[in-house]
């Protein structure tokens, strides 16, 4: 195929704008993770197959010769997440602009005998709260409060087609980066739009570009972090799933401006959607010409490939990750030199997070002052935040940095699950703190943060109920990162693992008041002395919970007695009615912990009882329950 | 010793298939692992006498990432998720049930029928319907004890039907 040349290339994007224009009768099939998970590819397939029953003109890609508005037909899309994948699996409908909830197969007749041909709306599949019924997303009070630049058309385009990408104005802040500006010219417009690191640290991504490209000549490495290892966080997976060609195009640019010729996006393997989104997304850009080799005729060459990680936290830690690329063991190194002048194979460097790359476009087009006019002075623009736990409303919010968590957790998140009290949110993951109602009204940015012994970190926010304990929920995040902890350096190796048997004693009710001392001088100790990121601040879950929550602490040491973790424990018993005497749940208890005559009824001796459910799975009559 | 002739075999194509490259060492135990589940000695031992590294090398990367297994697996891996989202919603009493009815004691991980192996993910980015787990890579959204049983019970009775 001959050289895609520039001209060529804004025909295209003309040619996809104007079919897009024209496109305006879509039906988008959520296929986030999320909503594949709750069947969303079944419903998928279910309306392609009615469609084709009901002889209705289904295409599934941008294309000349269809014309829906003529044939009565619909574009099909796959869509990158909505983010509310609590409700899902969600179907949008164009041009009603409606959108539908929880949709199964079943559905499907009745939706496209009554929407897609008779244009009515299905009152039971729309989002209901408080009784109020909304037909289009943007009215939802979830997405209200949101404010969508990274994640704009996931949701509203078709994650794998490229077509669709250049109609939305795709790879167009490429082109101009390519023709019309030069290195100095990229990083100054990032530094002057302010956008720092999406990936926990904050860091000025201008200031890392302009590093980078001041390194002396020669062979230089564009690196995109999607090791999204933070238990409890699926922001970048969101990004790279629904607009994979945004990091890409990011990149792109990253490599302009740094005089960097290599690409690696290294993704990790728990997101086996995100990698074969990415793949496709790679092959079809490389098809068109916009990887390679001379580049739309510039001369500007960029090769991107693709690592998938093997299930390793610290490898989302640089010096790791690049490591982690060549093929070696994910192990931090020490620092300096820094991954700008010596990162992957020893050559400088750019390093950047999945929605960092993300946000780059947005910025080479509209400009460093577009993107202050979002977010505050020192975090200027949206931040994506993944919100979990024990909320109402679970999903991918984007909102403007400064947001408070009032607003996302009651306001975007619709308050606690079940009318429970809130108690703390863990902000940050296993490296960041819990935040509690005190905190609920300051600003989310990197600054305001910091100053209450937090981290926005990668974005995940765990909401945590009045019944959660914070010392077990403390224990749990140091099982964490203990069990990541790569062993090379003594602090984090030992230190944690120490840290966690005395975690255990306490939530054991066996701790002592020694204990908390000791932790106390552990954490700073690992916190100074730790080798990487994840070593240094693997100890704020519990000094934060220490802070906030002493008094749990205390229960569980001075009165051996914790509410939470003891709330109305649940016993299992055996129904005197139901249960024949057959014996078998005595047989297949391994604390022999039920007793009984044969044929008559058999008791549990709760207080020997370890809830393994041997009984209840062996028991044929269903007579034991969990009450 | 068939199933292992043929594994040497296949490690072989994808090793030659990345060049012999040395920085591929992940992503050809990665290949391998995808289709064979684990990775035996004698594939470790292949892969360093190709690359041209030592075992010993080879042997530290494999055990470094939690991905990787020297140990055959089941036909099902299940994957429980105790990613911090799930730990909220409870995903250990899905993890101790399955457990028990599989019959793992100690540090047994694979069902005596070789049917399942069962383990735990920090994290498989489903958090909003917590709790998650996996079987073979399929995702199973907002799971109880009961309901993450019926799903093994249902794969234990087809399995059963195929074998006649």
């Amino acid at each position: 195929m001959a050289k895609l040349t520039r001209k060529q290339f804004d025909k295209l994007c003309a040619n996809a704008k104007a079919l897009r224009d024209k496109d305006v009768r879509q039906v988008l099939v959520c296929a986030g993770t999320g909503c594949i998970a709750s069947g969303s590819m079944k419903v998928y397939d279910a309306i392609k197959a009615e469609c084709e029953a009901k002889k209705i003109n289904i295409s599934v890609e941008l294309k000349d010769h269809v014309d829906h508005d003529a044939d009565g037909g619909y574009h099909l899309k796959k869509s990158g997440c909505h983010g509310f994948c609590e409700i899902g699996p969600l179907l949008a409908i164009e041009p009603l602009g409606i959108i539908y909830t929880r949709v199964k197969p079943e559905d499907v007749p009745e939706i496209v005998e009554k929407t897609l041909i008779g244009g009515e709306v299905i009152e039971r599949l729309l989002y209901t709260l408080n009784g109020k019924k909304y037909a289009k997303r943007d009215d939802i009070p979830f997405y209200k409060g949101q404010e969508r630049l990274v994640l704009k058309n996931s949701g509203k385009s078709d994650a794998e087609d490229l077509t669709e990408y250049l109609a939305l104005g795709g790879y167009s802040a490429f082109e101009k980066a390519l023709f019309e500006m030069d290195g100095a010219e990229i990083c100054k417009v990032i530094s002057d739009s302010g956008l720092r690191g999406r990936g926990g640290a904050g860091f000025p991504t201008g200031k890392k570009w302009e590093s980078v490209r001041k390194q002396p000549e020669g062979q230089k490495y564009v690196v995109c972090n999607g090791d999204e290892g933070d238990p409890g966080a699926f922001m970048d997976q969101g990004v790279m799933e629904g607009n994979p060609h945004s990091v890409i195009e990011g990149m792109l640019i990253a490599g302009i401006a740094t005089g960097a010729s290599q690409g690696y996006i290294y993704v990790r393997a728990e997101y086996p959607l995100a990698v074969a989104r990415l793949k496709t997304a790679m092959a079809k850009a490389e098809e068109l010409g916009l990887l390679g080799d001379d580049i739309l005729g510039s001369g500007f060459n960029f090769h991107l490939h693709i690592n998938k990680g093997a299930g390793a936290f610290v490898c989302g830690e640089g010096s790791a990750l690049t490591a982690s690329i060549e093929g070696k063991r994910g192990m931090p190194r020490v620092k300096p030199p820094r991954t700008v002048e010596k990162g992957l194979w020893e050559r400088p460097t750019v390093l950047n997070n999945v929605e960092t790359y993300a946000n780059v476009p947005g910025i080479i087009l509209n400009g460093a002052e577009w993107y202050r006019s979002y977010g505050t002075e020192k975090s200027p623009g949206t931040k994506t935040f993944a919100l979990t736990g024990n909320v109402v409303n679970t999903g991918l919010v984007e909102v403007p940095m400064g947001t408070t968590l009032r607003k996302i957790i009651f306001d975007i998140g619709g308050g606690i699950k079940d009318g429970k009290k809130f108690k703390a949110v863990q902000i940050g993951g296993p490296a960041g703190g819990c935040l509690t109602e005190e905190h609920l009204d300051i600003p989310l940015d990197f600054d305001s943060l910091k100053k209450v012994g937090a981290i926005i970190g990668s974005g995940g926010l765990v909401v945590m109920d009045e019944n959660t304990c914070m010392v077990e929920t403390a224990r749990f995040f140091m099982s964490f990162t203990q069990n990541e902890s790569c062993g090379k350096c003594v602090p984090c190796r030992e230190g944690t693992k120490r840290m966690l048997e005395i975690l255990t004693r306490i939530v054991n009710n066996e701790g002592t008041l020694e204990d908390l001392d000791m932790l106390e001088s552990l954490a700073q100790t690992i916190t100074e002395t730790a080798l990487c990121g994840l070593g240094q601040a693997a100890c704020n879950p519990v000094m934060s919970t220490l802070r906030n929550f002493r008094n749990e602490y205390l229960a569980h040491v001075v009165d051996k007695h914790c509410p939470y973790c003891n709330a109305a424990p649940k016993v299992l018993k055996i129904d005197p009615d139901k249960c024949k005497g057959c014996t078998k749940c005595a047989k297949n208890c391994p604390v022999e912990a039920i007793s009984g005559q044969v044929k008559k009824p058999h008791v549990i001796d709760t207080t020997k009882c370890v809830k393994c459910y041997a009984c209840v799975n062996n028991c044929a009559f269903g007579a034991i329950k969990e009450e | 010793m068939k199933d292992n002739t043929e594994m040497l075999r296949f490690a072989e194509t994808v090793v030659d298939s990345y060049d012999c490259r040395r920085e591929s060492l992940i992503a050809i135990m990665q290949d391998i692992q995808a289709k064979y589940k684990y990775l035996s000695r004698d594939v470790l031992e292949l892969i360093a006498e190709k690359l041209e590294i030592g075992v010993a090398k080879v042997y530290s990367v494999a055990t470094f990432y939690e991905n990787f297994s020297l140990e055959a697996k089941g036909k099902y891996i299940i994957k429980v998720c105790c990613g911090t989202a799930c730990h909220v919603r409870k995903s250990q009493p899905i993890y101790d049930a399955l457990r028990n009815d599989l019959g793992l004691i100690g540090k047994q991980k694979t069902s005596a029928d070789g049917l399942f192996t069962l383990e735990t993910v920090a994290c498989l980015g489903a958090c909003s319907l917590a709790p998650a787990m996996t079987i073979n890579d399929e995702v199973y959204a907002k799971q109880t004890p009961e309901s993450a049983l019926a799903i093994i019970n249902e794969i234990r009775e087809k399995e059963a039907k195929a074998n006649g």
